[in-house]
Order: C-alpha cells, then sequence, then structure tokens
C-alpha cells in the first residue's frame, strides 16, 4: 500500500486550506470536548455518591426495633425496646455478617475545662467501627473488656474533639459528659457529611453498657434503639438481610401460623440498597447527558462530510491529473480518507485537551467533581476516527467515481 | 516494427439532453513503434477525443482500441490506471500541473501511483528535471514558472514511468514561437535517440511538420494519412 505518500499528499491538502480545515475541525472539537466532560462530570458524580456510601460504611444492614403505642399514640419506628444486646450478638455470629454492633444513643451535653457543646452520645460495641469503615486517628480504640465493665471511656470525632478542645490534642483528657468523668482513648477519624448532609463527625462513642447503665438507661435491661451489621460482600447483602430476619423471629418467637400469629417486631433495612439505587441513578444520568454529548459529535461528522464534498468538487481536476498519471480508484479514496480522518482525530484529540480543560475550570470555579478516565479519552477517540471515516467515505468514494476526461474537464 | 497501436471502427458519441453527438465516426488507424505522428483537424473534428482514447482516458462507445495486441476495452479501471501510468505519458495544452506542489513533486507524480519509495522517486524525478534542463527549478510551484518551463515540467512527469508511447494534445497551443519550437525540438529528440512513439495534436502546421506522419481527422473520420515531406492538402 502506499499509504505512507498518500499521508503526505493529504497533509499538504489541507494545510492548502488551514481555515476550512481549522471549521471543520471545530464540530469535532466541540463535540468531543462535550463527550468527555459530559462523561468526567458523569463520573464525578458517581465518585461522590461511591465515596458517601463507603464513608456511611459499606454493606450496611440497620436492623430497628419494632413500633409501640402508647396511649393510643403510635410511637413510630424504633420506639418499642423490642431488641436486645443479645440479639446483636446472635447476629454478629451469622456467617452472611461481617461485623454487628448494637447501637444506643442521645443527646448529652459534654463539658471540658471552659468549654461545653451538646452532641449525640453513642453507646456501641467494638465492632462498629469496622461497620461504619471507621478508623481511629490517635489514641486506641475501647475494647470488649470495657463493654463488659462498662467503663466510662470514649471516642471523640472531629467536631466535637474541634468545640471542646480546640487544637490540643484530646486523647488521655477527661471530659464530662451529664456530670460523669470519661477518658478520652481516642480521636477518629474525619468522616465528613453523611448522604443526608448530617455531620457525621459530631458524635461520641461510648461503651454501649455504659451508655445504658450511666447515661440514657434502658426501657428494659440489655435493649438496645437498633442494631447496625455489616454483610460480608455487596452479592451477599440480601441473604444477610434474609438471614436476620429468619434469625430475629426465630429469637422473638414470630411465626406464621397458628394462632399466634404476630407481626415482625423489627425492620431490617438493606442500606446498600439504597446505595445502588443511587448510583444507578447517576449512572443513567451520566449516560443521558454523554448521550446527548454524542449527538454534537454526530453533527461534527456531518459538517466533515459536507465539507469533504465541497472539497471534491473543488478539487476535481486535481483528481483528474491524479487519474491521468496513474492513480487507482482506491488510491483516491483513500486520499480522502486520510484527509477527513485526519480533521477529525486532530479535532478529536484537541476536543479532549478542551475537556479536560473545561473540567478542570468545573473543578476550580463550581466545585464540581469532575474525573477523566483513560477509558473516556479512547473512547471518543475512537468513535471519533470511526465518524471521520464513515463520514469521508461517501465524498471520497464519490471523487474515486469520477471519469479521468470529465474530472480533467473542469 | 509491429502496430503500436491499432484503432478498428471507433465510434465515440456524446448525449447532451435529447440529441446525441456523434464525435468519431468508425475511425481506422494504425501506429507503429518509433513514428512520431502529427494528428490535425479542425475544432470539433473529434481529434481531442481520440486522443484521450489513445490515453485511456475516456473510453470509446464502440469499436476496438488494441494498445500493444491488448484490448483496451477489456480492461478494468485498475488495469487502466496502471497503463496511464506506466505505458502512456500525457501531456497536455493546459499542463495540468498539481498547484500547491513544486516542480519536484509534480514530476515524482506518477513514481507515486507506481509504489516507488520516497528516496527514489525524488532521485529520478530530480535526474528527469535535469534532462529537461530544469534542475534548478526544482523546488519551484507552477506559478512561479514560465509556461515553457510548466511544460518542460509536464514532460518530465510524463517521461518519468519510461513509457513507450507519448500523448500530446496541442503541447505548444499556450506557448510562444520560440518556446515552442524548443517544446518540439524536445520531442523529436525523445523520438529520435530514445525511440519513443509520439503522437501530439495540433493546428499549426509548423508544429505539424516536426512530425514524420501527418494524419488529418475531419468529422470523426481520418480524411488523409501520409508522410509530411508530402505537400500537405489543406481543404481548408
Amino acid at each position: 500500500m502506499i499509504i505512507t505518500p498518500l499521508l503526505g499528499e493529504a497533509w499538504s491538502a489541507m494545510r492548502a486550506n488551514r481555515t476550512r480545515s481549522f471549521l471543520t475541525m471545530l464540530g469535532m472539537i466541540i463535540g468531543v470536548a462535550a463527550v468527555v466532560l459530559m462523561l468526567a462530570f458523569g463520573r464525578g458524580a458517581q465518585d461522590n455518591i461511591n465515596d458517601s456510601i463507603a464513608r456511611m460504611g459499606s454493606n450496611l444492614l440497620i436492623i430497628l426495633s419494632g413500633t409501640t403505642t402508647s396511649g393510643g399514640l403510635r410511637m413510630g419506628m424504633g420506639s418499642s425496646p423490642t431488641l436486645s444486646l443479645d440479639d446483636a450478638k446472635a447476629i454478629a455470629e451469622l456467617p452472611t455478617i461481617a461485623h454487628a454492633s448494637p447501637v444506643t444513643s442521645g443527646l448529652a451535653q459534654l463539658i471540658y475545662g471552659s468549654n461545653n457543646w451538646s452532641t449525640q452520645v453513642t453507646g456501641v460495641m467494638p465492632d462498629y467501627l469496622s461497620v461504619r469503615n471507621w478508623l481511629v486517628v490517635e489514641g486506641v480504640a475501647f475494647g470488649e473488656a470495657d463493654v463488659r465493665a462498662g467503663t466510662q471511656v470514649c471516642l471523640l470525632g472531629q467536631t466535637a474533639a474541634e468545640n471542646l478542645f480546640g487544637s490540643t490534642n484530646p486523647v488521655g483528657k477527661t471530659l464530662r459528659i451529664k456530670q460523669m468523668p470519661f477518658l478520652v482513648v481516642g480521636l477518629l477519624e474525619r468522616k465528613g457529611q453523611s448522604m443526608e448532609g448530617r455531620n457525621q463527625d459530631d458524635v461520641v462513642l461510648v461503651p454501649v453498657t455504659t451508655a445504658q447503665r450511666r447515661l440514657f438507661g434502658a426501657s428494659f435491661p440489655g435493649s438496645v434503639q437498633h442494631i447496625m451489621a455489616q454483610a460480608v460482600s455487596t452479592e451477599l447483602a440480601g441473604q444477610a438481610q434474609e438471614d436476620i430476619t429468619v434469625l430475629l423471629r426465630q429469637r422473638h418467637r414470630i411465626t406464621d401460623q397458628g394462632l399466634a400469629n404476630k407481626q415482625d417486631d423489627f425492620t431490617v433495612r438493606n442500606l446498600s440498597e439504597l446505595a445502588k439505587t443511587a448510583a444507578a441513578t447517576t449512572e443513567t444520568f451520566s449516560l443521558l447527558l454523554g448521550a446527548i454529548a454524542s449527538i454534537s459529535l454526530l453533527v461534527g461528522g456531518i459538517g466533515i462530510m459536507n465539507i469533504m464534498l465541497v472539497s471534491v468538487t473543488e478539487r476535481t481536476r486535481e483528481i483528474g491529473i491524479r487519474l491521468a498519471v496513474g492513480a487507482r480508484r482506491r488510491d483516491i479514496t483513500t486520499q480522502f480518507l486520510i484527509e477527513s480522518a485526519i480533521i477529525s482525530v486532530f479535532g478529536c484529540l484537541i476536543g479532549i485537551v478542551v475537556g479536560m480543560g473545561g473540567a478542570w475550570l468545573g473543578q476550580v470555579l463550581f466545585g464540581l467533581n469532575a474525573v477523566i478516565t483513560g477509558t473516556s479519552v479512547l473512547l471518543s477517540l475512537l468513535v471519533a476516527g470511526g465518524i471521520g471515516i464513515f463520514f469521508g467515505l461517501y465524498p471520497a468514494r464519490k471523487a474515486a467515481q469520477l471519469n479521468p476526461i470529465d474530472a480533467l474537464r473542469q | 516494427m509491429a502496430g503500436l497501436i491499432r484503432v478498428e471502427q471507433l465510434c465515440k458519441s456524446y448525449r447532451s439532453g435529447d440529441q446525441t453527438q456523434e464525435v468519431l465516426k468508425g475511425l481506422d488507424l494504425q501506429i507503429n513503434a518509433g513514428e512520431l505522428v502529427a494528428i490535425m483537424g479542425q475544432s470539433g473534428s473529434g481529434k481531442s477525443t481520440l486522443m484521450n482514447i489513445l490515453g485511456c482516458l475516456d473510453v470509446p462507445s464502440a469499436g476496438r482500441y488494441l494498445l500493444d495486441g491488448q484490448d483496451v476495452g477489456r480492461l478494468d479501471s485498475d488495469r487502466l490506471a496502471q497503463l496511464r501510468g506506466r505505458q502512456i505519458g500525457f501531456v497536455f495544452q493546459g499542463f495540468n500541473l498539481l498547484p500547491r506542489n513544486n516542480a519536484l513533486e509534480n514530476v515524482a507524480l506518477p513514481l507515486l501511483y507506481a509504489g516507488v519509495a520516497k528516496v527514489e522517486r525524488h532521485r529520478r524525478a530530480m535526474a528527469m528535471l535535469e534532462q529537461v534542463g530544469l534542475a534548478d527549478y526544482a523546488s519551484r510551484r507552477p506559478n512561479q514558472l514560465s509556461g515553457g518551463q510548466q511544460q518542460r515540467v509536464a514532460i518530465a512527469r510524463a517521461l518519468i514511468n519510461q513509457p513507450q508511447l507519448i500523448l500530446a494534445d496541442e503541447p505548444t497551443g499556450n506557448l510562444d514561437t520560440q518556446t515552442s519550437a524548443e517544446i518540439m525540438d524536445l520531442f523529436q529528440c525523445l523520438n529520435r535517440d530514445r525511440h519513443i512513439t509520439v503522437i501530439l495534436v495540433t493546428h499549426a502546421v509548423e508544429v505539424a511538420m516536426y512530425a514524420s506522419r501527418l494524419i488529418r481527422i475531419s468529422d470523426g473520420r481520418v480524411v488523409n494519412d501520409g508522410p509530411t515531406t508530402q505537400p500537405i492538402n489543406n481543404p481548408s
């Protein structure tokens, strides 16, 4: 094949019509930039959601206790003390569950020196940190022994620590919760906002037994507000939900049969299901954006075809000369195809750069999260090359079908 | 010398709207290898149409054209392109050089389609430019050359693949007398020293006198065919 010399011929033809080549390219540039940008922002939004999910804790299941009726008033989810510490322990032993922890929490006033701060005090098992994917950045977490003994130790979230201790390291200090002294054993990693926008760092973790016995009491001994559990994998989250339901029905003696047909006194919520829905929504959304952007790519391709047709008409005589000195039809086709491919591939490369610049601007000016992946760049390059060749094919064939003498008579 | 070109009952008609115009009406012709032939005729006599068919730029409506024993009418477009590129060199009245390319690139163009490597293309094109006396003008574009120089570039391009046949359609039509003489000397030289068959179409008697054989065409048929030394029977 004689592709290399034809590349040179095509290149010089494009240089001869610089303005036109650039304007043709512009359609491609805008199209590719739009695709790259949309894919980047779509991917950024997806990453944001995945981040939130990871911060919340992955494969999360929440078991809420049932409702209660008090003087004709139905009290809502979690108001009935049907879940116990033993339920939590039993759930933790299920094969589909990696970790589980009971949770009992309430608002309490914290005092350290001259500072005081009202925050969420949460009684948990040490496994809670694993369930939530939460790390201790200073000091250490409390252990099983602390839970058994109900010691007055606590882990501080970043926001609570800042409000009470300012910039000093709180580990080893003693603060007061509801006038009782608690030793700060560790400082938790910053988690930021939850998906609902709640500050997850404004929190104090204490052993669940300490919370029950000393801070909030318990309606019934050993009862907890809810239980958080982590499934071993996303695929097994649904199975874990089933397992917990079966286990708790058994433990709470709830059957479907007989006269004792009772309703479940608990609810198992699968948060990974929720997360999956959110992720699917953003994915659909970014696909839609990408599809809209591809339309501009298509318009760019039609622009190429348009200009190439004009070019063929204008250069009929040149085509005639080439045919007269021995060019075969496919040599002419190849030359024009190379021209349209060059326009689209160069346009695409510039478009990728423009798209990256746009993504960067969006990040700097509007704080949007944009992620450009190699796949999206490669994809738009391939699509643009394909469009260039597809839309160049018709003009190129038209050029090659010319009769030498008709072309020369122009 | 065997017949290089044999044309039998060649017809060519063009359709414009409802009317069909017959340009060649059963023309017979034989030209042997090594001849220098001039074809003359009035405008519309069909001489250019005949040249285009001989040069494989156009196809006849009827009749046979044998080039070197090969029936050109049976060849596909690729084989025709190969014939145009390697066996025939065409020289036009309007030069037909590529305006964007310099003289060297124009001369090398047929080699590109013959699949010759770049270095070799340039070497051979340069050598050919030297032969037509334009070595110093290799990097000039056609619009930077005089008419005579452009026609020399075109001749160099026609010769680059060492064809056995050169077809020249009014090669001196756009040139002054002095330059015309130089170009015709060049053709005569090619014919005499390299035994290249040259067929040229002209309407100027002094140009035709360079040839050894003169064919007159009128109304799509050969009306006179003989050596140029014979007195010319000029009907006009």
